[in-house]
């Protein structure tokens, strides 16, 4: 084992046939485990017919993962392995009770809340992505209100980013989220499908664009002595003389009126 | 050493899958499906990785992470590919590298753990057993690694790298300077000058070694 001193070119063949005999270390079993677990066993996706299209629903035990419209499933699979880093695999159909539900919600109808897989998410946009949630069929509420309500009123810009990286879009509603000033903003599958849908839920986009265009952030209802923001109940659709155009908060104070209970209107500007 | 010797036939689903004969095969197969013969990948590769990592990190703890993180990446950069690029990857130099990124990053991170030279010997991994040898050689052998791993672990990283990327991983110059993205005249003279402070470092004693 020990080298010979005395002769430099022998000594250093034996490092170097030590180092060789270095190499051969058995990883642990752990390891493969570990990279399965991270893996996972994959998710099963399947073509859902819908009114808007063909949508590609990924799943798995926890829930619905990521949807896509008219894509192939080339190019899905091909996106989902680079997102989620995780297998994916085509299957027949999805399963009745979830593809049942995903109708159901497409149609707007209370079919109680649907599974989502959101693990892959960072903790603020899953925060961003609840609140989505609780946001009205017909209504919709700026970013800068989600930026509030989670309690971030200053990272307006990241709830815009943490929406457009919504997994699942149409059925965790990002579509509801709007500019302060109303304009319909962006859109993971485009401004045009975005009013659609809007239009289709009874948001009535025009109505409010129009609104905001004209400076009006709030409608105030002196009847009962609130403010809303303008799409509260369907509020900017009723057309109804008695309702106040506001422009600010301070102006719906000095009309006396305390922010609705409902849609929380008041944002920090 | 070639895949069919190394990996037995095991496909992520469950079902067997035919052997493969050999990395041209494997490259193939991934191109064609990612995640029927990605576990073929990590079965071939992950003692090789997780040497690599053990040795460059100086601890199994760390190096377990390294090679682990290693594969996750490896799968989505994979995934990520076109078959045609996968087809011609070097896999093996490709694997080399993201783990040594990984490694440059953990270091930049500060999330190394450093590991007195004494409690590597609790630590040290079990070498992989000669059945052959006998009981007292088997002990001083490990003993004499255990000083090996240890001093290695210690020079500075540029040395290091090179010197376990060329005598411990067996890559020749050429396939060393397009891993490092360096010139071969400066691998050639990291791995000289490593192997040089190697053999300074194993013929004085260190202190901490001999309590």
């Amino acid at each position: 084992m020990t080298p010979q001193k005395n002769n430099p070119l022998t000594e250093a063949r034996h490092r170097l046939r030590e180092l060789r005999a270095l190499s051969t270390v058995s990883a642990p079993p752990s390891l493969l485990e570990n990279v399965r677990t991270q893996l996972g066993p994959g998710d099963s996706y399947a073509v859902l017919q819908t009114p808007l299209g063909a949508l590609l629903v990924a799943y798995n035990d926890i829930g619905i993962s990521t949807i896509r419209l008219d894509t192939t499933p080339h190019d899905f699979e091909r996106a989902f392995r680079l997102r989620f880093a995780r297998p994916i695999r085509q299957v027949q159909a999805l399963p009745p009770p979830l593809a049942d539900a995903i109708q159901a919600h497409m149609r707007g109808e209370q079919a109680g809340e649907l599974p989502f897989d959101l693990r892959s998410l960072k903790p603020f946009e899953r925060a961003v992505l609840h609140k989505a949630l609780e946001i009205p069929r017909g209504e919709v509420r700026p970013y800068a209100w989600i930026a509030r309500e989670i309690g971030r009123p200053q990272a307006v810009r990241a709830v815009g980013t943490a929406l457009g990286n919504n997994p699942v879009p149409l059925l965790i509603p990002c579509h509801r989220v709007v500019r302060s000033d109303y304009r319909i903003g962006d859109y993971i599958f485009g401004q045009a499908l975005k009013r659609a849908v809007l239009d289709e839920e009874g948001a009535a986009p025009d109505i409010l664009e129009e609104l905001g265009r004209a400076g009006v952030r709030y409608l105030g209802d002196p009847s009962d002595g609130t403010f809303c923001l303008p799409t509260c109940a369907g509020m900017h659709r009723r057309n109804d003389p008695q309702l106040l155009k506001l422009h600010s908060e301070h102006e719906a104070t000095n009309a006396g009126l305390a922010p609705c209970d409902a849609c929380r209107p008041t944002l920090i500007t | 050493m070639t895949v069919a010797q190394t990996v037995a036939p095991v496909k992520m689903g469950g079902q067997p899958v035919p052997r493969l004969l050999d990395t041209t095969d494997l490259r193939s197969a991934l191109a064609q499906d990612l995640d029927g013969y990605f576990e073929q990948l990590v079965l071939c590769y992950q003692n090789q990785l997780y040497t690599f990592a053990l040795r460059i990190a100086g601890n199994p703890q760390d190096a377990e992470e390294i090679a682990q993180d290693a594969f996750v990446r490896a799968y989505r950069a994979l995934a990520s590919y076109s078959p045609e690029q996968v087809q011609t990857l070097m896999l093996r130099a490709w694997l080399y590298q993201i783990t040594l990124n990984i490694f440059r990053n953990r270091v930049r991170g500060q999330r190394l753990k450093l590991v007195p030279l004494d409690d590597l010997g609790a630590n040290a991994p079990e070498p992989a057993a000669d059945q052959q040898a006998e009981p007292e050689a088997i002990v001083a052998r490990a003993e004499r690694e255990r000083e090996l791993s240890a001093v290695i672990a210690r020079l500075p990283e540029r040395y290091r790298v090179a010197l376990v990327l060329r005598h411990v991983a067996g890559f020749g110059y050429g396939e060393l300077a397009a891993l490092l993205n360096q010139p071969v005249g400066t691998v050639k003279s990291n791995v000289h000058r490593g192997v040089e402070l190697l053999r300074k470092a194993l013929d004085e004693p260190v202190e901490e070694v001999r309590s």
